[in-house]
């Protein structure tokens, strides 16, 4: 089981902190598309349990700035690896455990891309160290030739880069079986995050090591302390797999599977296997543990559906959303993401009266298959209890379903895939709290 | 029409080779160039390396065990997470226990624990996981005997195997789990259908 957050991991904190300046409170604003996104959620919110291994934040001056500010001091010397602001705190939460989940900080992000060090984490067994000069993918079983690759090999190899979410298929569980409505997008759907891979075409290396014909199925096993393992489909190997080594411009990160891992676009995350270490081809399944006893979804017909690969098409809004307070009625943009693990997203409905009526939110360019995809709608809020939702469609038709709809064909039990409509109540004094996919009579599709 | 038909012929090859193409599983579309890139993997390499275990048994090493000799070793080893009887101490799973006895009521309970008896459809699962990944702090330290004195012991504390019944690579794979038959492939393919 994910653990979970709780709500004492990401607590609102609205007040502005008396000891930063109006200026500084622009300046860090501006750095960023969506100040107001910052603005609302203030700025100086307390850190939100930050990983251990981050240096601690500069302190704000804690009064009396400078006369005249920052712009009439000499600032800091050149560093070799840049920080953020002392302002900007945003950390994935919570932290701390080997076998856990930290989720990324949905509301506090902009675009699509997500930092690789807020990128959400899942690990079984802890963040392996692994020297890349002693780490080797060996590929075997059902090949001509069995073979290994160090990372030097495949950087050789021609390489392609591409956009892709991941998300963890148990992403959405608290907001599914025990939701409440001081829940931030963090804690609702923060098992989801989107970065710019590079890496070889799986096929490529099977191409390599000779698969036989009767070859059907292959192993990715990962070089973590529980060897995690799962059977992939040769269909999605030689259709869009890749194997990365890079992430958003630099080598993966040690907790995203440095210095290698396996991506399956659109697949869910625990597929997609971190510190790779072996592929073995052969003609059926291994039926691990990550296959059977875990990301296997019990239905209300006394079944369970085995392999659920594919992530269906899902939206969150992330702004405005707990713990924001909006100051007042006036314009507020709807922002959020939406994605798809069957291809692109064709379009994004808002409704701002609980579903009754839908509109077309705008999607931002690019699109890209199974991508995070940015969606704004503007908004004039006129001062009035609101309940504001968003769903996505994907490619192939389908419709991120209403809460009701997917308890009626999983069932209360269901363990993953939870991509119900999510919503958010604006409460007439501007406090936004968590609301359960709830959709007015007749109004969900 | 003789004429019309002859006029379709192209169109239905086109759909032949289509069909043909997507049947497979894309290797043909597949960068066939030979890099020269990486190296042979020595067979003992790949004998040491390759630890997974098929549900035909492939895999499984030689060495045997027996459920008294597991339970010793549960108490040892895997009570501290487990619990002295398998109960789990949250955060860590149950381990053992069949109830409830009827049906598979796991999409219409979400409290329902589930176990290697009540809900693991293969018995060579349990010795392909504990030998990966058990104990948590020290994976990798237990022999072949003792990885099957575990597996001997899970399947017979959940009443699936006699307590005297000895568990190898011959034995392991016959053992027939409860929720063998419970598993479904997946039958979502996108569209507007919501399944």
């Amino acid at each position: 089981m994910t653990p979970l957050p709780d709500e004492s991991e990401s607590r609102p904190a609205l007040e502005r902190d008396a000891g930063v300046s109006r200026r500084a409170m622009l300046a860090a604003a501006a750095g960023l598309v969506g100040g107001a996104v910052l603005a609302s959620t203030g700025g100086a919110q307390k850190p939100v349990a930050a990983p251990p291994s981050r240096p601690a934040p500069v302190a704000p001056p804690a009064s009396a700035p400078a006369p005249g500010g920052p712009a009439r001091l000499i600032g800091t010397p050149t560093t070799p690896v840049g920080g953020r602001s002392p302002f900007i705190t945003a950390g994935r939460a919570p932290t701390g455990e080997t076998n856990g989940a930290s989720f990324t900080p949905l509301q506090e992000l902009t675009g699509t891309i997500t930092p690789a060090d807020l990128h959400f984490e899942r690990h079984h067994a802890g963040v392996p160290s692994i020297d890349p000069a002693r780490h080797e993918l060996m590929v075997h079983g059902l090949v001509d030739r069995p073979m290994a690759f160090t990372l030097d090999d495949l950087r050789r190899f021609p390489s392609v880069t591409r956009t892709h979410f991941l998300e963890c298929s148990g992403n959405g569980r608290s907001a599914y079986r025990t939701p409440k409505g001081e829940m931030s997008p963090q804690m609702v759907d923060g098992l989801t995050s989107n970065s710019e891979w590079t890496g070889v075409p799986l096929a490529t290396l099977l191409t390599q090591v000779g698969v036989h014909d009767d070859a059907a199925w292959c192993l990715a096993e990962g070089g973590d302390a529980c060897l995690l393992a799962r059977s992939v489909p040769l269909t999605k190997a030689y259709d869009d797999a890749l194997v990365v080594y890079a992430q958003n411009g630099e080598p993966i990160r040690p907790e995203n599977g440095f210095p290698m891992r396996l991506l399956l676009p659109g697949w869910e995350g625990n597929m997609n296997v971190k510190w790779l270490r072996r592929i073995e081809l052969g003609r059926e399944p291994w039926m691990t543990r990550w296959e059977t006893s875990k990301y296997t979804d019990p239905l209300p017909n006394d079944t369970a559906r085995l392999f659920s690969f594919e992530l269906d098409a899902k939206s969150i809004i992330t702004s405005p959303a707990f713990p924001a307070k909006l100051s007042g009625p006036g314009w507020w943009p709807i922002r959020g993401l939406a994605w798809s693990g069957r291809g692109t997203i064709t379009r994004v409905e808002v409704s701002t009266d609980g579903g009754r009526r839908w509109t077309n939110a705008e999607l931002r360019r690019p699109v890209l298959t199974r991508a995070h995809t940015r969606f704004e709608l503007p908004w004039k809020w006129d001062g009035s209890e609101a309940v504001i939702m968003s769903r996505a469609t994907d490619e192939t038709g389908y419709v991120q379903p209403t809460r009701q709809q997917l308890v009626s064909v999983r069932g209360p039990g269901t363990d993953y895939h939870f991509n119900e409509i999510r919503g958010w109540r604006i409460r007439a004094d501007g406090s936004v709290l968590y609301e359960a996919g709830a959709v007015a009579a007749g109004g969900g599709k | 029409m003789r004429h019309g038909a002859w006029k379709a012929a192209p169109v239905i090859c086109a759909l032949l080779l289509l069909a043909a193409c997507s049947a497979g599983d894309g290797r043909r579309r597949a960068d066939a160039t030979q890099y020269g890139l990486g190296h042979a993997a020595p067979a003992e390499s790949v004998a040491r390396e390759a630890v997974a275990i098929a549900p035909d048994g492939a895999g499984l090493p030689a060495g045997s065990g027996t459920a008294a000799a597991g339970a010793t070793l549960f108490a040892q080893q895997c009570a501290v997470c487990h619990g002295a009887k398998g109960e789990g101490l949250a955060p860590f799973p149950k381990l053992i226990g069949r109830e409830p006895r009827e049906g598979f009521p796991f999409g219409r309970d979400a409290r329902l624990a589930r176990t290697v008896g009540n809900y693991w459809p293969y018995p060579t699962t349990v010795f392909d996981y504990i030998r990966r990944a058990m104990p948590y702090t020290a994976p990798g330290s237990l022999s072949a005997d003792q990885v099957y004195s575990l597996t001997a012991y899970l399947l017979a504390a959940n009443e699936i195997i006699t307590t005297d019944a000895v568990m190898d690579a011959r034995t392991l794979p016959l053992v027939r789990m409860p929720a063998r038959d419970r598993f479904v492939r997946d039958d979502r393919r996108g569209g507007p259908e919501v399944r």
